[in-house]
């Protein structure tokens, strides 16, 4: 009797660990999918503004075509993206692509006083901003939530419930930042 | 990140503590010099619900009162698209559970605070002089400071520490003009009825109410300041950027203008202390807030990261001196977080005819008035009380409608 009643607690001792590993694996990944919904909806807005700034900067611009047929790709590549991964290399790309584009800028004083062109250029250095501190916050929580799944005991658990490891959001910082070479 | 709010927490206990025992102490001073039988803690009760009603008010209306009284205004996106954004982007790179409400406040000097003594309801107001002044990069700092000042519950602490101080200083000024004005009475018949020994309490009494404001104000304005280092280092660590709050501050303090609506109790609130003190070096040991050139100094010293550590480290060797301002949880993080680069366009120094014109055009944005752009390039200004429905622009004379 006293035998059944240990094997019945440790029972439930062991149902009850497993529930708290499950719950806390659930919170850490919702949280992961909280901070990737925050750098989503940015993202989703930078797409947006694009076509706006193409269209403006179009009439001004001579000899960008190349810069602006970048965007135009990258933006569309990075639509499709499915994997975070992919995303990121694709948001890279076209951040690299608006950078070089600005750097341009600079030899357009009449587009730099185009009040419609300065609000533009206003939301789109945010939006980069906020997916720069978004991403931060996403990929702390991604490293939180790899790293339980990884250490014992919680990989067991992760195992068996196939919680499967989350991709870090990584932008290659030097190719955004590289001087573009430019043709005449 | 919750431990350093803890270990703030901590210090701002007991601080809190020997604020209210000195206010204790004083209420029972004040009451046994008048009646030495039971009268200080009937003393000491009063002091209590003194501070108590105070600290009610500034609970629940604190931010309310403070916004009114420094004129500012809240406003939407459109007034100011850049502050907004702004904001936002210190909301998600602090973790904010909410957007902070923006406000401007209409006046030409410089400066910034911050309210709201839970962060789900917080605000952060600026002046348009601080707009007309400081560039992108600059502004981002000066709002990534305020933001902290909310993050590490500095509003909440500065908000009860400020209403204690308050309380103390009311109750000493209280004493001692009751002393000046019908001491003669009081002391006559009390030392007809028990003689030195109510003399000696008066004396202690009147020492500690003369001691006792000037003791709690040194105590608060050390730790505010101290408070003042630590959200320079949040700042940097949410903006990875620490020139920009450096060359803001700069500015802030090269600049002539007088805040009007700044007063003694609000002044740990703003960015800088708005009440310009003459000899900079004699105030250093009572200003609410670190010489600020030192804080610059400090942070265009930081090198190698933006975390919590370098800007201790940056501390270290421009004070030469180890105090530590970051709590040790905050040191802990030994991640190192790139610093931004300077960004390509160029910063445009000092005050010109365009940023002059464009603190007009806040200031009357703020005051409700509407704008048309007309395709002769002219902005019209309305009024908020222009009655007509159209409108001949003054340069061209076309004809705006004015029905939406
Ligand atoms: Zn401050």
């Amino acid at each position: 009797m006293t035998g059944l009643i240990i094997v019945l607690v440790l029972i439930a001792v062991v149902v009850l660990f497993v529930i708290s590993m499950y719950n806390s694996l659930i919170q850490l990944r919702n949280r992961v999918k909280n901070a990737w919904s925050q750098i989503d909806v940015q993202l989703k807005r930078r797409h947006d503004l694009i076509p706006n700034l193409l269209e403006t900067v179009k009439g001004y611009m001579k000899h960008e075509r190349e810069i602006m047929e970048n965007i135009t790709k990258y933006r569309s590549q990075a639509m499709d993206a499915s994997t975070v991964g992919e995303k990121a290399q694709a948001e890279g790309l076209l951040s690299g692509a608006l950078g070089q584009l600005r750097v341009q800028v600079e030899n357009y004083p009449d587009l730099k006083a185009n009040q419609n062109f300065l609000a533009l250029q206003e939301e789109l250095t945010s939006t980069e901003n906020k997916i720069s501190f978004a991403r931060q916050s996403y990929n702390d929580q991604v490293l939180f939530y790899n790293n339980k799944i990884q250490m014992f005991p919680s990989n067991i658990i992760a195992g068996m419930f196939k919680f499967l490891q989350e991709e870090f959001f990584q932008v290659e910082d030097a190719k955004e930042r590289e001087v573009p070479k430019v043709s005449f | 990140m919750w431990e350093l709010i803890e270990a703030n927490r901590r210090k701002s206990l007991i601080l809190f503590f020997s604020l209210g025992l000195t206010l204790l102490l004083l209420g029972y001073f004040f009451g046994s010099a008048y009646y030495p039988d039971g009268g200080g803690f009937i003393g000491m009760f009063f002091a209590f619900v003194i501070w108590g009603i105070l600290s009610l008010i500034s609970y629940f209306s604190g931010s309310k009162i403070l916004l009114a009284v420094s004129g500012a205004k809240e406003v939407t996106k459109e007034v100011h698209p850049q502050l907004f954004n702004i904001v936002e982007e210190m909301k998600i790179s602090a973790s904010l559970p909410a957007m902070p409400k923006v406000y401007i406040i209409n006046e030409a000097a410089p400066n910034a605070f911050a309210t709201g003594v839970k962060p789900e309801n917080s605000a952060v107001a600026v002046t348009a002089g601080l707009l007309a002044r400081l560039n992108r990069d600059e502004l981002q700092g000066v709002v990534a400071h305020e933001v902290s000042h909310i993050v590490n519950r500095d509003v909440l602490f500065m908000t009860f520490a400020g209403i204690m101080l308050g309380s103390i200083v009311l109750i000493s000024e209280v004493f001692l003009r009751s002393l000046w004005f019908g001491g003669g009475r009081y002391t006559s018949k009390s030392s007809k009825s028990s003689g030195q020994g109510q003399m000696i309490i008066m004396i202690v009494a009147i020492v500690f109410a003369i001691l006792a404001p000037i003791l709690a104000q040194l105590l608060y304005f050390a730790i505010s300041r101290k408070r003042e280092y630590l959200a320079d280092a949040s700042a940097v660590r949410y903006t990875r950027y620490p020139e920009g709050l450096a060359s803001a501050l700069e500015k802030i303090a090269n600049s002539t203008e007088e805040l009007k609506t700044a007063n003694k109790v609000t002044a740990p609130m703003y960015i800088a202390n708005p009440l310009k003190p003459k000899g900079q070096k004699l105030s250093n040991l009572t200003s609410t807030h670190p010489p600020i050139s030192e804080r610059v100094r400090i942070l265009r010293s930081m090198s190698g990261g933006a975390n919590y550590i370098d800007y201790q480290n940056a501390f270290n060797k421009i004070k030469k001196s180890n105090l530590p301002i970051i709590p040790s949880s905050g040191l802990a993080d030994q991640t190192t977080i790139g610093l931004k680069e300077a960004s390509i366009t160029p910063v445009t120094l000092g005050l010109n005819k365009q940023t002059k014109r464009d603190t007009g055009d806040i200031m009357m944005k703020v005051n409700n008035y509407s704008f048309i752009d007309c395709s002769c390039g002219l902005k019209i200004k309305i009024p908020p009380d222009f009655q007509k429905t159209e409108l001949f622009c003054p340069r061209c004379g076309r004809k705006h409608n004015l029905n939406s």
